[in-house]
C-alpha cells in the first residue's frame, strides 16, 4: 500500500522538440510538480529502444516516462509512430517479467503545453506512489526477468519486427504488401512471448545447468514449449546439452566473450 | 585548434549556476557544487552567480586551461536556449563543443519545486551526477558542412511577407513569395485607413506592392499555395501549387508570414442575428465600399470574444482600431456615407501628430477650469444633441499602446466619444427592444443597470489564426501555441525564429500586431533568414547515425524506417549513412536488429549511464 515516506525515482526520456520544451515552458510558467522525475534529453522519443527501458527498470527505477510530440507533429516526421510500437512492446515485456504495466508511461506533450507537463508528471508520480517501490529490490527474480526482457528486446527478430511494424502497416513491406494492425500486433506479441521465454531460459542457465522440467517449473511454462525453445536455441548455438544428472539431459547457456 | 582528448582520462569541470535567485533561491547551489567535487572524474567544480555572464564564461575558459579539463558540465538553465553559448565558450578554450553537457537546474528543478527546497537540492545533485556520468563518455565530433541554396521562400503576401521578401531580395537573394489570394496586400486589403494617416490603406502600402512586383529577384505566385515542404535548413525542396500547375523549387530558408483573420461567431452580441451588428473589419470594408447605413448612434464593444470570452488573449490592436474609427465617425460620418470624394478629410486638416499635444494641454486647462480652448467650443457646437452622431466605446480598459495612440485616445475624448467601462463578470448584452437595437449594460462607475438604444453595433473581435494554419504547421514541422498562433523558438530571445533551423516567422501569424510591428518583425525575420544564405553553408549538428560496418548484416531495417532516406546500401551491401541528410532522430539506432548503429552524442551507453546514475543512492 502507499507509504508516505516512499520517494519514488522516476526516469524520464523527453524529446528535445516537444516534451523537453514543454517541460521548459512548465518551468517558465512556474507550474509545480513532485520532485521525483529525472529527465534525460533525447532528440526524439523514437531514439529509446525497449531494451534501455528494461535495463533501467531492472536497475531499480520505480517508473519510466517517455515523452514525445503529439502524433502528426513529430519533428522528425514519423518518429513517434515508431515510439508507439516500441512502447507496446515495452508494456508486453514488463508484464511478462511480472512488473506492473503502470510503471511505464508514454505521453505526448507539445512545446506549448507547460501546464500539461506538470499535470502528467504529477499524476504519474501519484500512480507510482500508489504502486509502491519497485519489486526489483525485494524480489531478485523480477530483476532477472527484466534482464531477460532486456535481452529479448535486443533480439534480432523482435527488434526488426517492432521497428518495421509501422512501415508494414502504412507503406507495406518491400513487396508493397500491407498487413493490418491487428495481425501485426498479434504477431509481435507472439514473438515477444517466445523471445522473452528464450531469453529467460538463457538467463536461468547461465550459472547452473538445468533440465527442461526445472526450467518449466521456474518459468511456469509447459515443458513441451520449453523444449521447443531449447531446440531453437541449440540450432543457434546459444545453449549446450549436458548429461550431469543421470538420464535427464540438462542445458547450459553458451557464453561467448562475456559481459 | 581543438586538442584531442579521446585517449585522456576524463577530467570533468562542473559549473553550477545560481542564476541570481532563480536557481539559488530554491536550490542550495554551493552544496551542489561541493557535492560535484566528490564525484569520480570531476577535476573541478564551482558555482557562479551567472554562468552565462562574461565573468562566468571567463571562469569556464580559465578553469579548462588551468585544470586541464577535457569535459565541461554547466548546471544552469535550458540547453534549448543556452547550449550554443557554452559550447562556443568551450571551443574558445580549445575544447570540442561535443565535450560539453548541459544540466537543467532551472526550468526542470528550481522553478518547478519552489516550495521543496531540500528535495530540489537533492534532485539538483542527482541531475549533476547524471550530467557528469554522461560527460565522461562524450567524445569530440566533427560537424559536417552542408552547402546552402541561396534563395528564400516567403509564405504570405501581406505587409509582413512583402517586407521580408523585399529585404531579402535587396540583399541579393532570389525570393519566391506565395500568396493564396489573387492580389498582394494581405489583411490591409480589408482596411479603410491606417491610424494616423487618412489615406486609403491600400494606397498607403501601394509603393511596397509596386517594389515587390517590380523587383526582378522576387517571383510572386498569386492564388497559390505551398503544397509540400521537404528538407532542412539550406536545402528545402518546395512544391507550390499555382492554378493547375505544380512548381518545384529549392530554397535555403523559409519565412512564414501567413497572417491572421478576424474572429467571428454567430450570436456573439447578436452577430448574424440582428442586422447592424457588425465587426470592426466589416465596418472598415463598408467604409471602403461606401455602404455604411445612415445612423445616429454607434456603439463599439471591445474585447468581444477575447480576453476570456472565447479566446483567452488580448488582441492588442482593437483598442487603437476602434478609436481610429470612432474618430472617423465623430468627425466625418456624413462624408463616409459616400458624399465625399476623399475619405477622412477632417482628420487630414488637423493631423493628429501635430495637433494632439496642444489639444492635450487645452484639455488639461479646461479640466482645471482655466482658459477656454477654441476647439472645445467648436466641438460642442458641432456635436450638439440631435445634430450629429453619438459614438460610445464599451471597454474593459483601453490599451492604446504606442506613442501616437495615447494621443489619439485623448483626441477621441475631445471629440466626445464616450468610453463606458464594463468588467468581465458584467459583459454588456445586445438585445432587441421592440424594433430598437439596444445595449443593456452595467455601468461600472454608477453601479446601475442601464440601457442604450443604438443603431449600429461594431464588435471588436480578436485576430485569430487562419483555418489552414494547422496544415502548414504540420508541413513545416513548426509548433502552434496555445492561442493558435505560430510559436517562436523563444518568446524573448528568439522572437522571429522557429525552433527548427532555417524557418522564421513574422507578422500576425505569430500573434496580433499592427503594421509597424509586422514590418519590424519582417525585417528581423529577413535578416535572420539571411544568416545561412549569406554564409553559404550550414554546419549540421554532429548528432547522427553511424553504422559499424563490422556488425551490420545488411538487413535493411534502418533503410526502411529512416524518414529522410538518409541511409543507403553501399557496394558491400551494408548500410551507410549520408551525413548531410541525417537529422539525428535515432529511429534507425533504436531499430537496428544487430545493434550496429550508434547515435553520436546520444549513444546507448551514454544514455544508459546517464539514467543509471540517477538511480544510485545519493551520498
Amino acid at each position: 500500500m502507499a507509504d508516505a515516506s516512499f520517494n519514488p525515482k522516476i526516469i524520464g526520456f523527453m524529446c528535445n522538440w516537444c516534451s523537453y520544451a514543454g517541460a521548459d515552458l512548465c518551468g517558465v510558467s512556474r507550474y509545480q510538480y513532485p520532485p521525483n522525475l529525472r529527465v534525460a534529453r533525447v532528440m526524439c522519443s523514437t531514439r529509446i529502444p525497449p531494451h534501455i527501458v528494461m535495463r533501467v527498470l531492472a536497475e531499480g527505477a520505480d517508473g519510466v516516462m517517455l515523452g514525445g510530440c503529439h502524433l502528426g507533429d513529430c519533428h522528425y516526421i514519423s518518429g513517434n509512430y515508431f515510439t508507439v510500437k516500441r512502447f507496446d512492446l515495452m508494456k508486453k515485456l514488463i508484464q511478462a517479467a511480472g512488473l506492473e504495466p503502470g510503471r511505464i508511461r508514454l505521453e505526448w506533450v507539445s512545446a506549448s503545453e507547460g501546464e500539461k507537463f506538470s499535470k502528467v508528471v504529477t499524476s504519474f508520480t501519484n500512480e507510482i506512489k500508489a504502486l509502491g517501490p519497485t519489486p526489483v529490490k525485494s524480489n531478485p527474480q523480477i530483476k532477472k526477468n527484466l534482464l531477460a526482457a532486456e535481452k529479448a528486446a535486443k533480439n534480432f527478430r523482435l527488434t526488426a519486427l517492432t521497428s518495421k511494424e509501422y512501415v508494414i502497416e502504412t507503406k507495406g513491406n518491400v513487396y508493397g504488401k500491407k498487413t493490418d494492425e491487428a495481425t501485426l500486433k498479434a504477431l509481435v506479441e507472439r514473438t515477444a512471448d517466445e523471445e522473452y521465454e528464450r531469453a529467460l531460459i538463457l538467463t536461468l542457465t547461465v550459472d547452473k545447468s538445468q533440465s527442461v522440467k526445472d526450467l518449466a517449473g521456474a518459468m511456469n511454462v509447459p515443458t513441451d514449449r520449453v523444449l521447443e525453445h531449447i531446440v531453437e536455441l541449440r540450432k543457434n548455438n546459444l545453449i549446450a546439452m549436458e548429461h550431469g544428472h543421470g538420464l535427464t539431459p540438462t542445458y547450459k547457456a553458451i557464453i561467448i566473450g562475456g559481459e | 585548434m581543438a586538442t584531442d582528448v579521446t585517449n585522456e582520462a576524463p577530467r570533468v569541470g562542473v559549473f553550477v549556476c545560481f542564476c541570481g535567485s532563480n536557481i539559488g533561491g530554491t536550490v542550495d547551489v554551493k552544496s551542489v557544487a561541493e557535492y560535484a567535487k566528490t564525484l569520480p572524474g570531476v577535476a573541478y567544480a564551482t558555482s557562479n552567480l551567472y554562468t552565462c555572464a562574461e565573468d562566468g564564461l571567463q571562469n569556464i575558459k580559465s578553469a579548462i586551461k588551468e585544470n586541464k579539463l577535457n569535459r565541461v558540465v554547466v548546471a544552469s538553465c535550458t540547453p534549448r536556449t543556452h547550449a550554443p553559448l557554452f559550447q562556443a565558450t568551450c571551443e574558445e578554450a580549445g575544447l570540442n563543443k561535443y565535450l560539453f553537457t548541459f544540466v537543467n537546474l532551472r526550468e526542470h528543478c528550481s522553478w518547478v519545486h519552489m516550495k521543496e527546497k531540500e528535495a530540489a537540492t537533492q534532485k539538483a545533485k542527482d541531475l549533476v551526477r547524471m550530467g557528469v556520468a554522461r560527460a565522461k563518455l562524450l567524445s569530440p565530433q566533427e560537424e559536417p558542412r552542408i552547402p546552402v541554396e541561396k534563395s528564400a521562400l516567403v509564405i504570405g503576401g501581406g505587409v509582413a511577407g512583402m517586407t521580408a521578401a523585399l529585404s531579402l531580395a535587396k540583399m541579393g537573394f532570389p525570393v519566391h513569395i506565395v500568396e493564396k489570394e489573387k492580389e498582394l496586400g494581405g489583411f490591409v486589403r480589408n482596411l479603410n485607413n491606417l491610424y494616423v494617416t487618412t489615406r486609403d490603406a491600400m494606397e498607403t502600402i501601394r509603393p511596397l506592392i509596386n517594389q515587390v512586383t517590380s523587383n526582378p529577384k522576387i517571383k510572386v505566385y498569386l492564388s497559390s499555395k505551398v503544397s509540400d515542404v521537404y528538407g532542412y535548413v539550406g536545402n528545402f525542396d518546395i512544391k507550390i501549387k499555382t492554378g493547375d500547375q505544380e512548381v518545384k523549387t529549392k530554397v535555403g530558408a523559409i519565412v512564414v508570414a501567413t497572417g491572421a483573420i478576424e474572429y467571428t461567431k454567430d450570436s456573439l452580441y447578436g452577430y448574424n442575428v440582428y442586422k447592424n451588428v457588425i465587426t470592426l473589419t466589416e465596418f472598415e470594408l463598408m467604409c471602403k465600399a461606401k455602404t455604411l447605413p445612415k445612423v445616429q448612434r454607434v456603439a463599439f464593444i471591445q474585447c468581444a470574444g477575447s480576453r476570456g470570452q472565447d479566446k483567452s488573449y488580448c488582441s492588442r490592436i482593437c483598442c487603437n482600431v476602434a478609436i481610429k474609427n470612432a474618430i472617423n465617425i465623430a468627425e466625418n460620418y456624413g462624408n463616409m456615407l459616400g458624399q465625399s470624394q476623399e475619405l477622412g478629410k477632417a482628420i487630414q486638416e488637423v493631423p493628429v501628430e501635430q495637433k494632439a499635444p496642444t489639444e492635450v494641454l487645452e484639455r488639461r486647462r479646461r479640466r482645471r477650469g482655466r482658459g477656454e480652448g477654441d476647439e472645445g467650443v467648436a466641438d460642442e457646437a458641432k456635436f450638439g444633441p440631435g445634430e450629429s452622431i453619438e459614438v460610445t466605446i464599451f471597454n474593459r480598459d483601453i490599451m492604446s499602446y504606442g506613442l501616437d495612440h495615447e494621443l489619439t485616445f485623448n483626441k477621441a475624448r475631445e471629440k466626445r466619444v464616450r468610453f463606458v467601462r464594463y468588467i468581465a463578470e458584467h459583459r454588456p448584452e445586445v438585445i432587441m427592444k421592440g424594433d430598437q437595437l439596444t445595449i443593456k449594460y452595467f455601468h461600472e462607475t454608477l453601479k446601475v443597470e442601464r440601457e442604450m438604444p443604438v443603431d449600429l453595433v461594431i464588435l471588436s473581435t480578436p485576430l485569430v489564426s487562419p483555418p489552414d494554419q494547422e496544415q502548414l504547421s504540420k508541413m513545416l514541422k513548426v509548433p502552434i501555441g496555445q492561442d493558435g498562433f505560430f510559436l517562436e523558438a523563444h518568446v524573448k530571445l528568439r522572437p522571429v525564429d522557429f525552433a527548427t533551423d532555417g524557418i522564421y516567422v513574422c507578422g500576425t501569424a505569430k500573434g496580433p500586431a499592427d503594421i509597424t510591428e509586422a514590418i519590424d518583425q519582417a525585417e528581423g525575420a529577413a535578416s535572420r533568414a539571411a544568416i545561412p544564405l549569406m554564409k553559404g553553408y550550414v554546419q549540421a549538428e554532429a548528432i547522427m547515425a553511424k553504422v559499424d560496418q563490422d556488425v551490420c548484416s545488411g538487413c535493411g531495417t534502418c533503410i526502411e524506417v529512416c524518414p529522410y532516406g538518409a541511409i543507403v546500401k553501399n557496394d558491400k551491401g551494408l548500410a551507410e549513412v549520408i551525413a548531410a541528410a541525417c537529422k539525428g532522430c535515432g529511429c534507425c539506432g533504436a531499430s537496428c536488429p544487430e545493434g550496429a548503429i550508434t547515435m553520436t552524442n546520444y549513444s546507448d551507453i551514454q544514455l544508459v549511464s546517464e539514467v543509471l546514475a540517477a538511480l544510485k543512492e545519493a551520498i
